[in-house]
């Protein structure tokens, strides 16, 4: 007998499903909301929910006091910079692996995410010493480097499983047709990898867009991205919870509008190829 | 023109000898089948001659020309894969052409050449679509459109229809064995179907274990099978395989006899056997009993026979068709009534 789903079951799943949803969405919302409020009812109790003088003054003291468009500028460069610098040697890497697999294809593969486990903080003081030396500190071309290195792993390894999946018949098919090596990469294999590379080049955009650990601490102004630009709005001058959450609202609705225009391109690249 | 020679050629790959040392000649026209069990080297032999992959030692030439060193392209064979290989980011009319394009053929003559080939294999109204819009049996069209639009010297198919549902497969069968009348080239098929073997080869190619066992028309290999292999692989339902007294009584370690050269009775006979299914298929009646003293056997009954799972069964073998081996499963030519 097929497995039968009631309407009952149908209700209870909605429900702990939008549940969920709305625990994650939650803090989200609270902080768009707060961004709306005054520092007085921002720390109120209880806290106030919708009804609340709406206010736009915090984005206007938060642009005021720091510039918002030198960070977002910073944040551009770097989470596309290192995109890009990674794809251009992931491609070429998997590639290899993925179409001339050699014994150790699999260890090296390992090894590469192995780098992903150690804590990052445990690479800090020597990477800091290291960019103190040479000037890097507060680079652009610093930060971009340093999160080329941290997300190569991720690159290769969802490259590869792309890669991976493009039958071999298929090329084989287009040597057979009389496809020099050269038609091959145009003709055949680009156009079946855009995709996979695609989803790779959004997903890693967010990824070094929200990197927090290495931008905070090798960054403090000219090369900051935002993420130290909401971070400088939790410390100094004590907090304020409605400024920090007017920056914090600024720093992510640019990814977010991206997230949304990608989706499909981005479930895809979540899912690491699982579904066609 | 597109003759094929097998010389000395052997293929290992890392450890595995998969394929020792075959000798093979494939005349020009021939529709040549290679048929074995999964896994004896079938494809591997098919894909040494297309250059996709090198072989360990030993010489192909194509046409008397040595191409052994030379790439895929460069051999003038086209192929037909298992899996189909369209390219799935172009229409069905670029998959077709995408061959003659390689070969920077003019695009008038291109688009001459892709509409003469949909319309030989009915794909006219599919041209615009990809390959995800389509039927199997429509992808298996499109795949063999591109390789007859380059007119090349030898087709090499790999498994093209094991993907296909039974009546699918059959009228594939047909259409490509038609193909082959029309086109008259070279045609080197691989499949582990002996059906499709029978059907549509001039010459069979047994392989087992990347060795070549016997290669014949395919009436030489159902009326004298060199061995047991191919004995047993030839033929459906199977040949019946005897040892024991009775073999002995022929002067042989085995004796063979096919289903249909056995005459069933349900008053008497030689042998007395006990139905355990009887396969009434209305044209033929296949009869699977358990003879004493011999074991299970097989026969096959022209028409309808009336029995049922249980009821009793006499089988008597027409000894003029009796294949005897030796104690190393050689054949030892045609019986001697009487012996
Ligand atoms: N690229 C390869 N690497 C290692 N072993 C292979 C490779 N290709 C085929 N083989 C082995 O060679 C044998 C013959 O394979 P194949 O020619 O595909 O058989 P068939 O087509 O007759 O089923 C199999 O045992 C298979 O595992
Ligand atoms: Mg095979």
């Amino acid at each position: 007998m097929a497995r039968r789903i009631t309407n009952r079951r149908k209700v209870v799943i909605s429900l702990i499903a939008w549940s969920i949803a709305l625990a994650l969405f939650f803090p989200i919302l609270w902080t768009f909301l707060t961004s709306f409020k005054t520092e007085g009812d921002a720390v109120a109790t209880p806290p106030q929910f919708l009804f609340f003088h709406w206010t736009t003054e915090n984005y206007i003291e938060v642009q005021a006091r720091s510039d918002y468009f030198l960070h977002f500028f910073n944040s551009v460069v770097i989470a596309v910079g290192s995109t890009l610098i990674g794809l251009a040697i992931a491609i070429p890497a998997a590639w290899a692996m993925a179409f001339a697999p050699t014994k150790r294809t699999k260890d090296i593969l390992m090894w590469m995410l192995s780098t992903k486990m150690m804590p990052p903080v445990g690479a800090l003081i020597p990477i800091y010493l290291i960019f103190r030396n040479m000037g890097l500190l507060d680079s652009r071309w610093g930060l971009v480097g340093v999160l080329t290195l941290i997300n190569l792993p991720i690159i290769v390894w969802m490259l590869y499983t792309y890669f991976k999946e493009i039958p071999g018949e298929i090329l084989e098919a287009a040597r057979m047709d009389g496809a020099s090596l050269m038609k091959e990469i145009v003709y055949v294999l680009t156009p079946m990898a855009v995709p996979g590379i695609a989803s790779t080049l959004l997903l890693n955009i967010i990824l070094a867009w929200n990197e927090a650990f290495w931008t905070l601490n090798l960054s403090t102004s000219e090369a900051a991205p935002l993420t130290t630009f909401i971070a400088s709005y939790s410390s100094p001058e004590g907090l304020f919870y409605a400024k920090l959450s007017a920056a914090s609202t600024m720093a992510i609705a640019p990814i977010l509008i991206l997230g949304w225009f990608s989706q499909k391109q981005l479930v895809r690249g979540l899912t690491f190829g699982a579904v066609k | 023109m597109g003759s094929i020679t097998i010389r000395n050629v052997s293929k290992t790959f890392g450890e595995a000898k998969v394929i020792p040392n075959i000798d093979l000649e494939i005349n020009d026209g021939e529709f040549v089948v290679f048929v074995g069990p999964s896994g004896c080297g079938k494809s591997t032999l098919l894909r040494l001659i297309a250059g996709l992959e090198d072989v360990s030692g030993g010489q192909i030439l194509i046409d008397g020309k040595d191409v052994t060193e030379a790439a895929p392209a460069e051999r003038g064979l086209a192929m037909v894969f298992q899996s189909y290989a369209l390219y799935p980011h172009m229409s069905v009319r670029n998959n077709i052409a995408f061959p003659l394009k390689m070969a920077n053929m003019d695009q008038a003559l291109i688009n001459k050449k892709v509409e003469g080939a949909a319309k030989v294999l009915n794909l006219t109204d599919y041209l615009d679509r990809r390959p995800g819009q389509l039927s199997g049996g429509q992808r298996q069209r499109v795949a063999i459109g591109r390789a007859i639009v380059r007119e090349p010297s030898a087709f090499l198919f790999d498994e093209p229809l094991s993907n296909l549902d039974a009546a699918l497969r059959g009228t594939m069968r047909l259409e490509i064995s038609d193909l082959h009348y029309q086109l008259k080239t070279t045609m080197v098929y691989v499949t582990h179907d002996q059906i499709e073997a029978m059907t549509m080869a001039d010459k069979i190619v047994v392989l087992n274990r990347g060795n070549i066992e016997q290669v014949g028309s395919p009436l030489e290999l159902y009326k004298s099978p060199r061995n047991l292999f191919v004995a047993g692989f030839i033929g459906s339902p199977r040949m019946n395989l005897i040892e024991g007294d009775y073999a002995r009584s022929k002067n042989a370690k085995t004796v063979g006899i096919r289903p249909e050269h056995l005459l069933p009775s349900k008053q008497s006979g030689l042998w007395r056997g006990t139905v355990t299914v009887a396969e009434h298929l209305g044209a033929d009646t296949f009869l699977h009993a358990n003879v004493d003293g011999l074991g299970p056997i097989t026969a096959r009954v022209d028409g309808e026979f009336g029995v049922k799972h249980g009821e009793t069964v006499y089988l008597t073998p027409d000894e003029s068709k009796l294949h005897r081996f030796d104690d190393k499963g050689l054949a030892l030519g045609p019986a001697l009534t009487g012996a």
